[in-house]
């Protein structure tokens, strides 16, 4: 086990120290049946770091981030253009299985959805049961790591076999991130993962994003602007459909480039 | 509370109490009927298997294994359809066609018994369960459950399972599609998230989900196959007599009451047949009781509170 975390470690560090693209996205279209989404997104998203897309609601946030784990497609009559590449390869290329992808880059979802027909720890270790693991010893570790990781253990560890919708609602969030770990992704995404929970939980969570950026690429899309300056290194404005400025957090909520961009983040429209 | 509200809460209690009153009202009017046979015949009424009206001796042994026989094998060829079915309509069909489909099934469940029945008996036994049978017989008759001394007419056990089975097979459908429909869009995007085929998420997160309506579908369709009367009365070939084959006619309590109850004479006669009908009820009874219990037992410690 140790042997194993080592050698993952020094891959993530090597990662981090590279802190090279994990994602690129070049030309990215999306539907709604008719009604045009995302237009044009061009965007290179880099690994280990943070990075956060805000705009207002119904901007395409969220159909962004779903076209990164093609979730997207299963929506009745979407549709999507264009290259989304990870690590140099598209993954809207013919004989690419949707469902590795999903296994790489992971999704936390706005509203906590753990499966409650399953106890925490079916929970957590689903995604594993998916791909067929059936080695006892390592999905006891598995189930302890990624707890620990979501800082879930010392919380749940005598909860074990209890349903997944006991935990309370941060909880309940933190047992998702714990789900999405376990497939091993490289890539966490987060589609409002605080929009449910109180300031107490919240924090916690912001907590962890920050934590995570160790060994994983994160990618959250929050509407509260606080929120992005305090977890993310990078950020992405979006509206109506498009990326309207890309650049480090800071930079980007101090001294932005485009006027659209400032009058969001100051509050004028939104 | 205003005066009026008043009155209609103690209206409705009224109501409401009627209900347990009329429960309580089968069973001591039936139960009193059937005393002087149960009094007459001991524990032998349920394990012996003579019904003879002329030497007097009335036992129901054949006829409780034919009622919970039959309702099996209708349940057996029902579940595993009805699932896919709603499968289909709930996972892989388009949301119209699905609920056009969907009310043609219910449909199906609005039939009436008898018109069951009589398709049964002049169509469906005669011209499609009969050759198989038959053919079920000449290959298979070394396994005592197909077996037959001579040959057979088609009225038997198996035919009324089946009968039953496609009787039962709409409302069973529309329980489990419901609650598959109900199964939130949000547990299915969280296992594709985690890498899981199509399958996969069907298993686990819908049918996982979804589980206490399967099981809900179940007893539901065991009740009504339990009671059903007229469509088996017509199908399962009426012989008060025990037998291991399916293949043999056979009898129900429910049909064994319908049969009896208007040649049945004298005291004693017509109170076995009375104690036929609270054997029915009883043993619906503890049908119910058990799937009450299976259900709790089956929700996970916690999950009451979503």
């Amino acid at each position: 086990m140790m042997l194993v975390k080592e050698e993952q470690d020094k891959k993530k560090g090597e990662l981090s120290y590279l802190n090279g693209e994990i994602i690129r996205v070049e030309g990215l279209n999306a539907w709604y049946g008719k009604n045009h989404v995302l237009k044009d997104i061009n965007i290179s998203i880099n690994s280990n770091c943070v990075t956060a897309i805000i705009g207002p609601s119904g901007c395409g946030k969220s159909t962004f981030i779903r076209c990164l784990n093609r979730l997207h497609e299963l929506v009745p009559d979407a549709r999507v253009e264009g290259k989304v590449l990870l690590d140099g390869v598209n993954i809207y290329d013919e004989g690419i299985d949707p469902t590795e992808i999903r296994r790489r880059i992971g999704m936390v979802f706005q509203k906590p959805n753990p499966f409650p027909n399953m106890s925490v720890k079916d929970n957590v270790l689903a995604g594993l049961k998916f791909s067929g693991m059936k080695d006892r010893k390592k999905l006891d570790e598995v189930l302890r790591s990624c707890l620990e990781k979501a800082f879930l253990w010392d919380e749940v560890k005598d909860k074990l076999d209890l349903s997944g919708a006991s935990l309370s609602g941060g909880q309940q969030q933190r047992l998702c991130i714990a789900r999405a770990l376990a497939v091993e992704p490289e890539v966490l995404l987060m589609d409002e993962p605080c929009s449910a929970l109180d300031p107490t939980a919240t924090a916690k969570i912001e907590e962890l994003i920050i934590s995570l950026k160790r060994e994983y690429t994160v990618v959250v899309v929050t509407h509260n602007m606080q929120q992005a300056s305090r977890v993310a290194d990078y950020t992405a404005f979006m509206y109506l459909g498009k990326i309207i400025e890309y650049d480090k957090t800071t930079k980007l909520f101090e001294n932005p480039r485009e006027e659209l961009t400032e009058r969001y983040i100051t509050g004028k429209f939104g | 509370m205003k005066l009026n509200e008043k009155y209609l809460k103690y209206f409705l209690t009224a109501f409401a109490s009627f209900i347990p009153f009329l429960l309580a009202l089968y069973f001591i009017a039936i139960g009193k009927d059937s005393l002087l046979a149960f009094q007459k015949f001991g524990i032998s009424f349920f394990l012996g298997s003579t019904w003879n009206p002329p030497r007097e001796i009335f036992q129901v042994f054949p006829e409780i294994m034919g009622t919970l026989v039959s309702s099996a094998i209708a349940l057996l060829i029902s579940l595993p359809v009805s699932i896919g079915l709603a499968i289909f309509l709930s996972e892989f069909c388009p949301r119209r066609f699905s609920d056009f489909l969907g009310s043609i099934v219910e449909l199906l469940a609005a039939v009436p018994s008898v018109v069951y029945g009589f398709w049964g008996l002049a169509v469906f036994v005669p011209y499609f369960l009969y050759p198989v049978e038959n053919f079920l017989k000449e290959n298979l008759s070394f396994i005592p459950l197909l077996s037959s001394n001579d040959g057979i007419t088609g009225y038997n056990m198996l035919s009324s399972g089946v009968v039953l089975a496609i009787m039962i097979m709409p409302i069973m459908s529309s329980v489990c599609r419901e609650s598959f429909l109900y199964v939130p869009s949000s547990l299915r995007e969280a296992a594709y998230a985690l890498g899981a085929t199509k399958s996969e998420v069907i298993r686990k997160a819908v049918i996982g989900y979804a589980k206490q309506g399967i099981a809900a579908s179940v007893f539901l369709g065991f009740g009504r196959a339990l009671g059903e009367t007229m469509a088996v009365t017509m199908i399962i070939g009426n012989a008060l007599q025990f037998s291991y084959s399916l293949l043999m006619p056979s009898q129900t309590l429910a049909s064994l009451i319908a049969n009896q109850y208007a040649e049945a004479i004298g005291e004693i006669a017509i109170s076995s047949v009375i104690a036929a009908g609270f054997t029915l009820l009883v043993i619906s009874f503890i049908i119910n009781f058990a799937a009450r219990i299976i259900l709790r037992r089956m929700r996970l410690r916690g999950s009451e509170l979503i």
